[in-house]
């Protein structure tokens, strides 16, 4: 599903250059739920922007279900994530004027499928995350909790190759970590790709594989025994 | 851009955005409201400066008999000159090229009286041309025709407040009054609005009041109107060829001064003109500063409405909005927003500008109005200046990489 080689990325800082990633060689395959650990400034983090098409890279290859992904100009890189890519980010990011079903059905708007079409498939993700019932509330009116699990099936509408999740526990509590990685799980089992970031240990033992991340080279990687999350909510 | 699904989106976007929306718009509303207010104001003082110089019509040329200051075949200086009726004649006969109308003036004041009611009025022996260099608007009856002229009627034709002083409440046409000594039907009653003063003339066949006067042929002022299409320079050759033919024609020195005066309103209508183009250009100037402050309002609010929404860009991006996309919903929804409140700002001044346009005449603005081409130039310049406020910031935005659109939490 993914293949990376030889990856190296720097930013500029003024005069000097930050060498973030110094040569990462990478692959995940269909079906694979894979933890991206690291501490800050490890890399793990430009590494998921990468993946996401969010950012650039200066060396190396980035293949993505076969595609070679280069010289991305940003409308290119605006359609390869929409047919791609599911995101899930810490801070929900969540468009807050909008209701639970109205933020899921948005990249579906962005596919091009009718209004009708796009109502019925969002609600199918909601219930999926087990939130139909509050399809039509907003943001402010969910918990982080559920937020997460509306961005999670906001990433999955589009019915992504991929799904990146940076950090998707951060802000929750551990109980509600955990049931959003139950969720995670479950939509892995269907056979989903999925990345995680995360600096917590208990979150990256839910995952079928780590891979540490260290002053942007690879440390480790090792399949390891999946820890059930629904045991623990 | 039309369709459907994009609408919902935008009309989504701006119900659920209610603050934001009615800033742009009301930005947009008090912008174009407050320049047709000031342009329509501006109007007002053209006009009423119209009405103040330009009453009378403004390609005549007034002829004055005064005395010689030369001597001149045979004569001595000092001579007193005087039109008659063959001047008349004489005008008509040799100017046609230049001439569009001409009539004598004879000024008399006189006691004028109606049952118990009298007071002193100008009277004035007039041809019937004379109405259109005065600009005097009949409101009943008629004025004074060439048959009045040929026959010597004893009709008048009075002012509106001579009308009032005189009939007080009553009809006064088809009454007698006393002009003088002489008993003169009122054959119509006018108004002018040159003001009271103009108001206050009775019109007579000048015939008649040469009848009265021992049956002479004398004029005392000679008023002529040239031809419009010569206009000012046009005007200065008629004036300079009559002066040539009258001064022979009177026997007075080709380089006496005196002797025949004209009064020339082409002049006067050239000065006035140039301060009427002075106003315009005030009045101009003021609508463009208007329309550049609210260009700046409008073009704040839109960069101020897109660094709001720059994560929810990032968002969208990240979830496969292409920056054109990104850039036609903005700039959609800044033209709709624009263009509404655009429309409601420009009826809403219309509105102000006519109900309160009235109660302005103390202050010298007459019929404040703006022209609908102007209004709607305005706004359509608004609405496009909305669109360019909003399209720069929204490119930039559009550009902006969504990780640094969501990275700020």
């Amino acid at each position: 599903m993914i293949q990376i080689k030889n990856l190296h990325k720097s930013y500029k800082m003024g005069n000097s250059s930050l060498h973030v990633l110094k040569g990462i060689d990478f692959e995940v395959q269909q079906g694979e739920l894979v933890a991206i650990m690291g501490s800050s400034g490890s890399g793990k983090s430009t590494l998921l922007n990468i993946l996401g098409m969010l950012d650039v890279l200066d060396e190396g290859s980035y293949t993505l279900d076969d595609v070679l992904i280069k010289d991305l100009d940003e409308t290119k890189a605006a359609k390869y994530r929409n047919k791609f890519l599911g995101f899930v980010f810490q801070s929900f990011n969540l468009i807050n004027y909008k209701t639970a079903i109205e933020n899921v059905s948005l990249p579906l708007y962005y596919q091009g499928i009718a209004r009708k079409e796009r109502q019925e498939e969002a609600l199918k993700y909601l219930t999926m995350v087990g939130l139909a019932e509050w399809a039509t509330h907003l943001p402010s009116e969910l918990s982080g909790g559920q937020k997460q699990r509306v961005a999670i099936a906001r990433a999955m509408a589009s019915k992504p190759k991929v799904l990146l999740a940076d950090e998707p526990t951060g802000a929750l509590d551990t109980t509600t970590s955990y049931e959003v990685m139950d969720l995670i799980q479950k939509i892995n089992e269907e056979g989903n790709t999925i990345l995680v970031v995360t600096h917590e240990e208990d979150i990256a033992k839910m995952c079928k594989r780590i891979v540490k991340l260290k002053d942007g080279v690879i440390v480790e990687d090792k399949k390891v025994k999946q820890v059930i999350a629904a045991n623990y909510v | 851009m039309f369709s459907r699904d994009r609408w919902q989106e935008i009309f989504d976007t701006i119900r659920k955005n209610k603050l934001r929306t009615f800033l742009s718009g009301f930005t947009v509303a008090l912008g174009i409201f407050i320049f047709i207010i000031l342009f329509g104001f501006g109007n007002g003082l053209k006009n009423q400066f119209q009405e103040f110089f330009l009453d009378d019509a403004t390609n005549t040329i007034t002829l004055f008999a005064g005395k010689t200051s030369m001597p001149y075949q045979g004569f001595k200086s000092n001579r007193r000159i005087e039109f008659d009726n063959s001047d008349l004649a004489d005008i008509k006969e040799n100017f046609p090229f230049f001439l569009e109308y001409i009539t004598p003036r004879i000024s008399r004041s006189a006691s004028v009286k109606y049952k118990n009611e009298f007071d002193n009025y100008s009277t004035r022996g007039v041809g019937p041309a004379h109405q259109f260099a005065e600009k005097t608007i009949m409101m009943k009856g008629r004025y004074i025709n060439e048959k009045d002229i040929e026959n010597k009627t004893k009709y008048a034709v009075i002012g509106r407040l001579v009308a009032q002083d005189l009939f007080n409440q009553g009809d006064a046409l088809g009454q007698f009054i006393e002009i003088g000594n002489s008993v003169f039907k009122v054959i119509g009653i006018f108004q002018d609005d040159g003001g009271d003063r103009e108001e206050r003339y009775i019109y007579i066949p000048y015939t008649t009041r040469q009848l009265l006067e021992k049956s002479n042929d004398k004029v005392d002022q000679i008023v002529l109107a040239f031809k419009p299409q010569l206009g000012h320079s046009g005007s200065l050759v008629f004036e300079r060829k009559l002066r040539e033919f009258l001064k022979k024609k009177k026997s007075i020195a080709p380089k006496d001064p005196n002797g025949i005066f004209f009064r020339n309103r082409a002049d006067i209508l050239k000065q006035n003109q140039q301060f009427a183009n002075v106003l315009q250009l005030i009045v101009t100037f003021v609508g463009l500063g208007t329309l550049i402050a609210g260009i700046i309002g409008i073009s704040n609010i839109m960069v101020f409405v897109v660094k709001e929404r720059t994560k929810e860009l990032g968002i969208r991006k990240a979830l496969g909005a292409t920056p054109k996309s990104v850039i036609q919903m903005i700039l959609q929804e800044s033209v709709f927003i624009t263009t509404i409140s655009g429309y409601v700002g420009l009826f809403i001044g219309i509105f102000v500008l006519k109900s309160i346009g009235v109660s302005l005449q103390d202050y010298f603005i007459k019929d404040p109005y703006i022209d609908t081409t102007t209004a709607l130039f305005a706004t359509i310049i608004l609405i496009l200046f909305g669109g360019i406020a909003g399209y720069i910031p929204a490119k930039r935005a559009a550009r902006i990489k969504p990780i640094v659109a969501l990275r700020d939490e």
